[in-house]
């Protein structure tokens, strides 16, 4: 293996040997979303026209998973390791600002995948779903975990404590995640909410995510995946510009 | 061409608080250790040595100057001199989720060496690991947790390896293993960069030294030729009670163990009179040549009433 790669596999290993919390914890949430949410709502919600809520959940579950997952991934790996000090071993090897975030992101898209997949097995037979466009989801589901993973970088590059790391994640991730239109179409929203939920980058990741399973989506896929493409340059050439110049790791 | 080179390398912390001005932790250090040496970095706490380290490992940047690992600039052509560099960081890190075994194969894999595993079985023979290879990092003890620290960073088979305290707080058998396990790199050729405050193992092991103080480089000489350097002899007795102010100043205490230099006959006399006037008894009186520690203590001493000047 060549040294992106050891740092990428070192990474999948690391949620892996501890995949109870780090898989199934967050398939179990999903779980109860579904079952509570489908259960209360599912005669009283309507978004779609020939779409029951049930389903039109599951996608923006699935979603919702997948990114908090990516982001969880790298962020807390890399404040894990700047606390216990174990981050030196990487900063002493002659891997290159790209080596780091190709295995940092690329680990917090397999997470985010492995999350998401996780929450169709054990949901899936609960509703019935087509997959319209598959090339689509995938198209999604990865972008949407890569430019999530990456935020997850710079987010553990800044952090110093723990508890920086989750006011990041409280008050930026969660309502980001919550507001973009997993659990309603924001059509059902008043238009000032409409206008704010347009400028969430999150809402275009579910959109286009759930179009490929339905074939009707809030906004065009082409339109969700130019922003989330935008997005993802963006993010990324901030964390990639930090870990180049060691951003609050080589000093 | 040197090992390592390092040329008029300065670093400032900004000041922490407003009011404060800024800190220089090092300040032109000028330094150059050949290829087969076993060198030492000695010098009080806070004296720059691990910032000098943490520069040329790539941890930290100089303000101003260069550092170069065989030719090969530590900023502009990191990745070529990090190949050649083998760090044991100073504190004592470990990554709980994996083996010992697992550690040093990811480690490998950083410097993009694969099939490594005949180079880390002689590594963790020779660190006296071999049993805990398939222990997870988190049961190991201190102690082995520095063998593995010291097994991580060799296992790149670096030229130029960078203990930075690599005996703090390890007990006598460790300090035996490794130091024989690094004398043994170090006749094959490797080069040896080590800082401790071990004056004894500086002594013993380190063909050349060089004593920092407040960032500076105070002293740089052959390890013998330090030790002719010394301008005393040293009176050692062993007493009870406390010792006269006078002579407090000038000696090392050890517990009962006092040890005071000194120049001439005279010198011995007043001193052993000073003790009696006192009502103290010295007993297992000896005087012995200064060893490194003695050496170590004028130099800094030196520095501090060069510079009350």
């Amino acid at each position: 293996m060549t040294g992106w790669q050891t740092l990428f596999y070192k990474e999948i290993l690391r949620f892996w040997k501890v995949s109870f919390q780090t898989v199934a914890a967050p398939v179990l949430t999903s779980v109860l979303y579904m079952l509570i949410f489908g259960h209360v709502l599912q005669d009283h919600v309507k978004v779609y026209d020939q779409v029951p809520y049930t389903a039109f959940l599951l996608p923006g579950l699935m979603m919702m998973s997948v990114l908090q997952n990516a982001f969880a991934n790298s962020s807390s790996s890399l404040i894990q390791s700047k606390i216990m000090g174990n981050l030196v071993f990487v900063l002493l090897t002659p891997l290159s600002h790209w080596s780091w975030f190709v295995a940092y992101v690329g680990s917090s898209v397999v997470r985010g995948l492995a999350v998401g997949l996780g929450v169709f097995v054990i949901t899936g037979w609960m509703v019935h779903i087509e997959f319209v466009y598959p090339l689509w989801i995938l198209v999604f589901a990865v972008l949407g975990a890569a430019m999530l993973g990456a935020l997850g970088l710079i987010a553990g590059l800044w952090a110093e404590k723990f508890d920086q790391m989750a006011a990041f994640q409280n008050f930026i991730i969660m309502p980001m995640t919550f507001l973009s239109g997993v659990f309603y179409s924001i059509h059902s929203l008043p238009p000032f909410w409409q206008q704010l939920s347009h400028l969430n980058p999150f809402f275009y990741m579910i959109d286009g995510f759930r179009y490929g399973f339905f074939g009707q989506s809030d906004v065009s896929p082409w339109t969700s995946l130019s922003v989330v493409g935008l997005a993802f340059v963006l993010v990324s050439t901030i964390a990639l510009t930090l870990l180049r110049t060691g951003y609050k790791i080589r000093n | 061409m040197s090992a390592l080179l390092f040329q008029d390398v300065s670093k400032l912390y900004p000041a922490r608080q407003a009011g404060q001005g800024t800190f220089k932790a090092l300040d032109g250090i000028n330094l150059r250790v050949e290829e087969g040496e076993f060198f030492g970095l000695l010098g009080p706490n806070g004296a720059g040595k691990t910032t000098l380290i943490s520069i040329l490992a790539g941890l930290a940047r100089a303000s101003s100057g260069s550092v170069q690992v065989h030719g090969h600039d530590v900023q502009a052509d990191f990745a070529q001199a990090r190949r050649l560099l083998g760090v044991v960081p100073q504190e004592l890190v470990f990554d709980p989720f994996f083996t010992v075994r697992e550690a040093l194969r990811i480690q490998s894999g950083y410097f993009g060496v694969a099939k490594n595993d005949a180079w880390i079985d002689e590594l963790l023979h020779n660190l006296g690991l071999s049993d805990k290879a398939n222990s997870n990092m988190r049961q190991l003890s201190g102690g082995m947790k520095r063998r593995v620290l010291v097994a991580q960073a060799l296992v790149h088979k670096p030229r130029v390896i960078v203990l930075d305290e690599p005996t703090a707080g390890v007990d006598v058998e460790l300090r035996q293993t490794l130091w024989q396990f690094i004398a043994k790199l170090n006749k094959q050729g490797h080069t040896v960069l080590l800082t401790t405050h071990y004056l004894e193992e500086a002594e013993a092991l380190c063909g050349r030294i060089a004593m920092l103080k407040q960032g500076r480089v105070v002293a740089l000489e052959r390890t013998s030729d330090l030790l002719r350097s010394a301008t005393a002899q040293v009176l050692r007795f062993k007493m009870d009670g406390v010792l006269p102010d006078a002579l407090a100043a000038l000696a090392r205490v050890t517990g009962r163990i006092v040890q005071l230099p000194v120049h001439n006959a005279i010198e011995i006399e007043n001193h052993l009179a000073a003790v009696r006037s006192a009502g103290l008894v010295a007993e297992d009186v000896e005087i012995r040549q200064a060893d490194l520690e003695d050496v170590f203590l004028e130099v800094m001493n030196r520095g501090q009433s060069e510079a009350s000047k």
